[in-house]
């Protein structure tokens, strides 16, 4: 992808809008995740409440940016990159927004958490780990759509099978406190939840990933295994 | 005007394992106008009953290019042809010397940006070639001209006024003539030069429809400075820059992913 700009200076505004329009929709994603994750630690009302009205904004975002995308295409019938471009975002806004829920979703879980009384301050540690892995995806993905950086995109498809591993040892770990001591029963499966909701933040930020390499290069790597994708992306 | 429908929907083009037929192959052409030499071993291959697109900047030889097919620079001193287009399934070369221009003329035919009806009536534009072409029989004249005027979504506009003057059609209506015009002789190969680029959109939808009618029946190569034309009516595209064939393929992969950089700026409308 060459850095010739386009004739029309509107359209080049336009696109460069739109893109950071999406990072900025991805700054606050980010930040709805380690809030919820905090609020879900430290049941802080405040936070919590906090949280679930800024997912409006985060839906703000997925429908101005869809509407942008639609004007880019009735107005400019984009090609090649600049289509494949289009494409893209519209679908990593809906990823975005997927991730939006989940983060409202922890919030509410620590909500009903917190207001129950509960206590299972042992199992915070493996939710935050997790939580550091699926922050950490989605900021490299978004880092890899504003550069354009292939390289950088197939890293986050890779950490996707860390966060899942993660998910899998949180559940083993949980079912032998069910087993142990079945009072803890009700508040284990709150924690499933919310290890649950923190995984799918990591398959959104894949999916974000995925489109990354489809602006570059123009191949569409959804459902196809990592070793596969390795070898299409060392094709030049 | 009839309700106008999708000019050609993805499932109705080639699909890849579709075998397909070269029509014509230009290979290592080259076209001079005395010392300037606009086309620079070009090679094209136009498949049977597909639309090719021709994309490429202004000035960049497309016209130039299907001139050569038809001979049309023949008519000018000082022009001059190297290597050869192939017409198949006969496999004749359409520019050896031995080759009769208008031999050629006959089995391609050409519809130009601006409608240019001759200034005689509807019927005596579409019946022209055809008496150019020895035919006396005003049956066969009759049936030939239906047909055409039927197959360029004509007919039913004009069959009762035949004996009018031309001229007195609207712009898309003179074009579609022109189109009767060019299939009344039954020509294996139809050359579309900006066709579309005077008309509106209605209009501009009614040939682009026609065209991808008429693939079933000859093989279309068509010349066009509308991106979202050329992704529409054709199966292939090449584009053209400097008298050179930059890229050419299948036209959904072309305009999603060009292989090639400067395809890339030309169809986004990036400084190259
Ligand atoms: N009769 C002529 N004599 C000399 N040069 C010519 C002649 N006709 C065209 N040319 C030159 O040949 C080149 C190709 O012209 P051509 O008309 O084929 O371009 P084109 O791609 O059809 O452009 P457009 O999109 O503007 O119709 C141009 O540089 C043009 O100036
Ligand atoms: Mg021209």
């Amino acid at each position: 992808m060459g850095v010739t700009e386009h004739i029309s200076k509107a359209f080049e505004a336009d696109l460069d809008a739109t893109r950071t329009r999406v990072l900025q929709m991805g700054g606050l994603v980010e930040a709805q995740i380690l809030a919820a994750i905090q609020a879900y630690a430290s049941g802080d009302a405040v936070l919590i409440e906090q949280v679930i009205a800024n997912d409006e904004r985060v839906n703000g975002y997925e429908v101005a940016i869809d509407g942008a995308c639609g004007q880019l295409l009735v107005r400019r019938q984009p090609a090649a990159t600049d289509l494949r471009l289009v494409m893209a975002i519209s679908k990593i806004v809906t990823d975005l927004e997927r991730i939006g829920d989940e983060a409202e979703k922890i919030a509410r879980m620590a909500k009903g958490i917190h207001e129950g009384g509960a206590h299972h301050a042992q199992r915070f540690p493996a939710i935050r780990h997790m939580a550091q892995i699926a922050v950490k995806m989605l900021r490299q993905a978004l880092d890899a759509f504003a550069r354009l950086d292939v390289a950088s995109a197939a890293e986050v498809l890779k950490e996707d099978s860390a966060i899942d591993d993660e998910f899998r040892s949180v559940l083993r770990q949980l079912i032998t406190y069910m087993m142990e001591d079945p009072r803890t029963i009700s508040a284990s499966l709150e924690t499933v939840w919310v290890a649950k909701a923190v995984e799918r933040i990591g398959d959104h930020a894949k999916n974000i990933a995925e489109q990354v390499i489809y602006i570059v290069k123009g191949t569409d790597v959804r459902h196809t295994s990592f070793a596969d994708i390795e070898r299409e992306l060392s094709k030049e | 005007m009839a309700t106008v429908s999708v000019a050609s929907s993805v499932e109705s083009r080639p699909q890849p394992s579709a075998p397909l037929v070269p029509k014509v192959k230009a290979s290592g052409l080259s076209f001079y106008y005395g010392a300037f030499r606009a086309l620079k071993e070009l090679d094209l291959v136009v498949h049977e009953n597909c639309v090719t697109a021709l994309i490429g900047p202004s000035g960049c030889g497309k016209s130039t290019f299907l001139r050569c097919f038809n001979r049309m620079h023949d008519l000018y001193p000082g022009n001059r042809y190297e290597g050869e287009i192939r017409l198949y399934p006969d496999d004749i070369n359409l520019l050896a010397p031995g080759v009769d221009p208008i031999e050629v003329r006959m089995r391609l035919s050409m519809v130009f940006q601006k409608p240019n009806p001759f200034p005689k009536s509807i019927f005596e534009n579409v019946a022209y070639g055809l008496r150019v072409r020895g035919e006396r029989s005003g049956r066969t004249l009759e049936g030939k001209v239906e047909a055409a005027l039927r197959d360029a979504a004509l007919w039913s506009e004009v069959k009762d006024r035949l004996h009018q003057l031309a001229f007195n059609l609207s712009g898309g209506q003179q074009q579609r003539l022109c189109i009767a015009r060019a299939l009344a002789t039954d020509p294996e190969l139809m050359l579309f030069d900006e066709p579309t680029s005077s008309l509106d959109p209605i209009a501009t939808a009614s040939i682009e429809e026609l065209i991808a009618d008429l693939k079933k029946k000859v093989t279309i190569l068509i010349v066009t400075h509308n991106m979202q034309q050329a992704a529409r009516v054709s199966d292939f595209t090449a584009y053209m820059y400097l008298g050179q064939l930059i890229e050419f393929g299948r036209t959904d992969e072309l305009f999603i992913k060009p292989k090639n950089k400067q395809t890339e700026d030309y169809i986004t409308g990036r400084f190259g």
